[in-house]
């Protein structure tokens, strides 16, 4: 064995086009995602990317999102929750019989609904960790068991409407923090009629923080001798990500400003990404995702990791509920219903695997954010739900065969 | 006798990785050739080039096989022609019987109806070729390595088998399971079937082989001939490793000490089959600085005992004590037995000991994430500098610590399961086989990594299959067999024919 010289003494463009080869699937995801706004953007000449089209796509996608967090890491850990929806449906449902009906105040509803949900994952995670029940089928039956108890708890009606404070969860902005005199100075400048510059500053900040946190890396990988990306590859894909977080903030600062999702969602994503990435937990559940026996046999304490998993798949499913209830301003029997199948996708679609230890935070949000997007666009455009049911499938069908088909290229 | 096969000039690349560089290979009509090398050095490779796994244009060279250019698409194609692989990981189906394994791909049926009558017939008569006596619907789970190695080569003989390619067929048997397969591969031979076969045990190629070619970093070194010249293990050892080799066994200093780990009364029920009594009340000790050795057959409860002693990781209704320097200590889950001072090198690597799909760094700090991180923090440059310090100290062929350890070869493989443990800091080692699948020189340096842990005052506890290892490394020996220990020898006292005579008078 030798060690190839090729990636020393090449020209640069072989060298880009191998390393394209071997990472095609985090740059396919990212270029599918572009094609795809770009495509609609054109097919609805225009609204895709509006301001108020972009805040709402945040909204309606924020509990899809925040629910793909949980799932990505008890996918990684080699399970399934089928149950996500049912629990968001029945949290949602819990929340408003609490606060509509018994005058529950709303911030101890939220805390008692948090607990419930980790409650709910708890009682499904001791089964799939300490009995060794597959999990498909002990969510398979929460699924029914949570659908039912809604119903029964809503006794088949809408309950609402909700309090202001409640529904700002959801419907809620961040206010300006600046002198309105500056969002004005930016307004003329921009020739937009508004600017948010709380808004404009948090875009700016986190693609700083995003090129700074990258540029670090590579430093980091060049010091080991990493085989890492080409340059030109590094520069292209943070003006793409620099780009469109700024763009996109800039179109919110001119509308409402940050919406409160948008920030729960940034930081329960920042705080998973670097959970699973960073620390040893994280590690561990990769790890036993990978081969739980091996893992098992290196002292990792596999039962009580998978137990964790469905704890914490409970309490997002439950922040997802309490976002949609506050969202529609009312819980509904039918909330919920099936959405766990939109969760599942964006996971697979981020490029997570079916038999577990791999899967990445980002790669499961921009995989939500996909599905969002073409919901949102083929909305717009009218397409009926017949065929948005139709093409949703034939791309998540797409996106694993490519996987699949990439993983055989590599051999 | 002519030529059968001539693979000429093979070049294989994998993104990083020059695996094969201008390999040539000749292979006479009719002979046993064995292919030797170092771990990495890219023997299976070589052979999945030939048997079609990498297909034909996936790599540079010309194969020559039975008078004409052959250029395989995939494995149905060389099978076709009469070439068949067993690969180093055997490929049978655990919970299907031996009759429906033998036949799995190529059933014998009319109109897709399976012909039982047949297949049972057909199994009884290639069973009994390859000297098997077993019913030909026992799961093939059930069986044990060596025997599962004989269907694999029956289920060769299946299939009008001209080229056999055995890759590595023996590191998992015990030493009479071994000499029967050899047997066998030289029966076969008479009767006109050629084979190729790599190992790494030099005696066993020495028995059987009529050539020898031996290659070193992806290249062709040397091809020797029975026939014109004497082969010996010198001469092979000197043309892998690039170097003499005076000894096969380092020099150890012996250094005995106080009593650093003991067991005592340690029994255990078989997992499923409650009233099995597996280890039957076990006794041992090793003391700091001891390498102490478990020798005993295959299925002799060696694997049994230490995983049981290991965080309970196999059996039932375990009891008995472990005291390491005399305390008692709490082996019951395996983070206590680590947080203990344990550590367990498992001899089946790939489903116990790796996660295949994850690098190298990934794997050498798994067991032991506190020494890469703070306060549950992960430090990743700590890390790769942790995964590179044992690339170097064990050697370990590869371009970089971010490999999947997939993609490494079985040696290799071994040696990061090795690290793994060194790294986690244990003060006492049970390895399982430790030099399973590694070739003589990265043997060298495991032993001599052997020996400095127990300079270093740690107790070594060695299961082997291999008796020359256990005699050359170990300063005691125990004897197990039907899960007792049957026996104690000293390093004086040792010798294969006592080991045997404990075995066999109990
Ligand atoms: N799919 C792959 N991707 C990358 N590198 C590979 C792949 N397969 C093999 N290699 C590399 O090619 C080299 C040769 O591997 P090979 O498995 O042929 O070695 P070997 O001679 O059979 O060794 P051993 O005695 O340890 O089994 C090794 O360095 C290995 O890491
Ligand atoms: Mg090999």
């Amino acid at each position: 064995m030798t060690l190839a010289q090729a990636t020393t003494t090449e020209a640069e463009p072989m060298r880009i086009g191998e390393y394209l080869l071997g990472h095609l699937r985090t740059y396919g995801l990212l270029f599918a995602l572009i094609a795809i706004m770009i495509f609609f953007q054109i097919s609805t000449s225009g609204t895709l990317l509006r301001p108020v089209n972009i805040t709402n796509l945040l909204l309606q996608n924020s509990y899809i999102i925040i629910m793909a967090l949980g799932m990505l890491i008890v996918i990684v850990s080699g399970n399934i929750d089928l149950s996500v929806g049912s629990v968001m449906g029945f949290v949602g449902a819990l929340a408003a019989v609490m606060i509509v009906q018994l005058d529950v105040p709303y911030l101890l509803a939220i805390v008692i609904c948090l607990v419930v949900g980790g409650l709910i994952g708890a009682a499904q995670g001791y089964w799939v960790a300490y009995w060794k029940i597959p999990s498909f089928i002990v969510t398979l039956a929460g699924m029914l068991v949570f659908r039912g108890l809604s119903l029964l708890l809503l006794e088949g009606q809408s309950v609402g409407p909700f309090p202001r404070e409640f529904q700002a969860l959801a419907n809620g902005f961040v206010a300006d923090v600046f002198p309105a005199g500056i969002g004005q100075t930016f307004a003329a400048m921009f020739g937009a009629r508004q600017v948010n510059v709380l808004a404009l500053g948090v875009g700016i900040i986190a693609a700083v923080a995003i090129v700074w946190s990258g540029l670090r890396a590579r430093a980091r990988n060049r010091a080991y001798g990493v085989v890492d990306e080409p340059r030109a590859f590094f520069i292209a894909r943070n003006v793409i990500v620099v780009g469109a977080i700024v763009f996109i903030m800039f179109k919110l600062s001119t509308f409402r400003g940050l919406p409160n999702v948008l920030i729960t969602m940034g930081v329960l994503t920042m705080i998973y990404a670097f959970l699973t990435e960073r620390t040893v937990l994280g590690r561990r559940v990769y790890a036993l995702g990978g081969n739980q026996k091996a893992a098992k046999l290196s002292g990792i304490k596999t039962e009580r990791l998978t137990f964790l998993a469905f704890v914490n798949m409970g309490v997002l499913a439950a922040a997802a509920g309490l976002v949609f209830a506050a969202r529609l301003n009312t819980a509904t029997p039918k909330a919920g219903f099936a959405l766990e199948l939109d969760v599942i996708a964006a996971v697979f679609i981020g490029g997570a695997s079916m038999s577990g230890g791999v899967g990445t935070i980002v790669g499961a949000v921009v995989g939500a954010f996909l599905m969002g997007v073409l919901n949102n666009g083929m909305s717009i455009m009218g397409i009926g739900i017949d065929y948005q049911q139709m093409i949703k499938g034939l791309v998540l069908l797409a996106a694993v065969i490519f996987d699949v088909y990439n993983k055989s290229k590599q051999g | 006798m002519s030529a059968l096969l001539e693979m000429r000039s093979i070049t294989k690349t994998f993104p990083g990785v020059k695996a094969l560089d201008e390999v040539s290979l000749t292979v006479r009509e009719g002979e046993i050739h064995a292919l030797v090398g170092e771990n990495g050095a890219g023997k299976s490779t070589l052979m999945k080039v030939l048997s079609g796994v990498y297909p034909a244009g996936s790599y540079e060279g010309e194969i020559h096989y039975s008078g004409g250019l052959a250029e395989f698409r995939n494995i149905a194609d060389s099978e076709k022609r009469g070439i068949i692989i067993i690969h180093q990981e055997l490929a049978l189906v655990p919970l299907l019987s031996i009759a429906e394994n033998l036949f799995l791909g190529n059933e014998q049926a009319s109109r897709g109806v399976i012909n039982w009558h047949g297949t049972f017939r057909r199994t009884e008569e290639l069973l009994h070729k390859v000297g098997l006596r077993e019913a030909p619907t026992t799961l093939v789970g059930k069986l044990g390595v060596g025997k599962q190695q004989l269907v694999e080569i029956a289920k060769a003989l299946s299939k009008e088998v001209r080229l056999l390619i055995l890759d590595e067929p023996t590191a998992a048997l015990s030493e009479s399971d071994s000499q029967a397969l050899l047997d066998l591969l030289l029966e076969l031979k008479a009767q006109g079937v050629t084979s190729i076969i790599i190992s790494h045990k030099l005696n066993e190629v020495r028995r059987v082989a009529d050539s020898v070619t031996v290659i070193r970093d992806g290249a062709t070194v040397s091809s020797m001939d029975a026939r014109t010249q004497e082969i010996t293990e010198d001469a092979i050892v000197r043309d892998m490793v690039g170097r003499d080799m005076a000894h096969r066994y380092p020099a150890r200093r012996r250094v005995a000490k106080d009593v650093l780990f003991e067991v005592q009364n340690w029994n255990v029920w078989h997992p499923e089959q409650s009233d099995r009594q597996v280890i039957k009340s076990a006794n041992l000790k090793v003391c700091a600085g001891e390498v102490v050795g478990i020798a005993g057959l295959m299925g002799s409860g060696r694997t049994e005992l230490a995983m049981s002693i290991f965080g309970r990781s196999y059996g039932q209704n375990i009891s008995g004590s472990a005291r390491i320097k005399g305390q008692e200590v709490d082996v019951s889950r395996v983070d206590r037995a680590i947080d203990a001072g344990l550590a367990y090198v498992t001899e089946d690597r790939k489903s116990l000991g790796l996660i295949l799909e994850e690098p190298i760094s990934r794997n050498v700090s798994l067991a032991h994430l506190q020494g890469v991180s703070q306060n549950g923090i992960l430090n990743d440059n700590l890390e790769t500098e942790v995964a590179e310090r044992y690339r170097k100290a064990m050697n370990i062929r590869t371009p970089s610590v971010f490999q999947k350890v997939m993609n490494l070869s079985g040696g290799n493989q071994q040696k990061v399961v090795l690290s793994k443990w060194l790294f986690a800091e244990p003060g006492v080692l049970i390895l399982d086989e430790p030099t399973r699948g590694i070739d003589v020189g990265a043997k060298f340096e495991i032993y001599g990594i052997i020996n400095e842990l127990s300079a270093m005052g740690k107790g070594v506890l060695m299961i082997s299959s291999e008796m020359p290892e256990l005699l050359g490394m170990c300063d005691r020996i125990y004897v197990m067999n039907e899960g007792a220990l049957v026996g104690e020898l000293t390093a004086e006292e040792a010798s294969q024919e006592r080991i045997m005579s404990l075995i066999v008078t109990e």
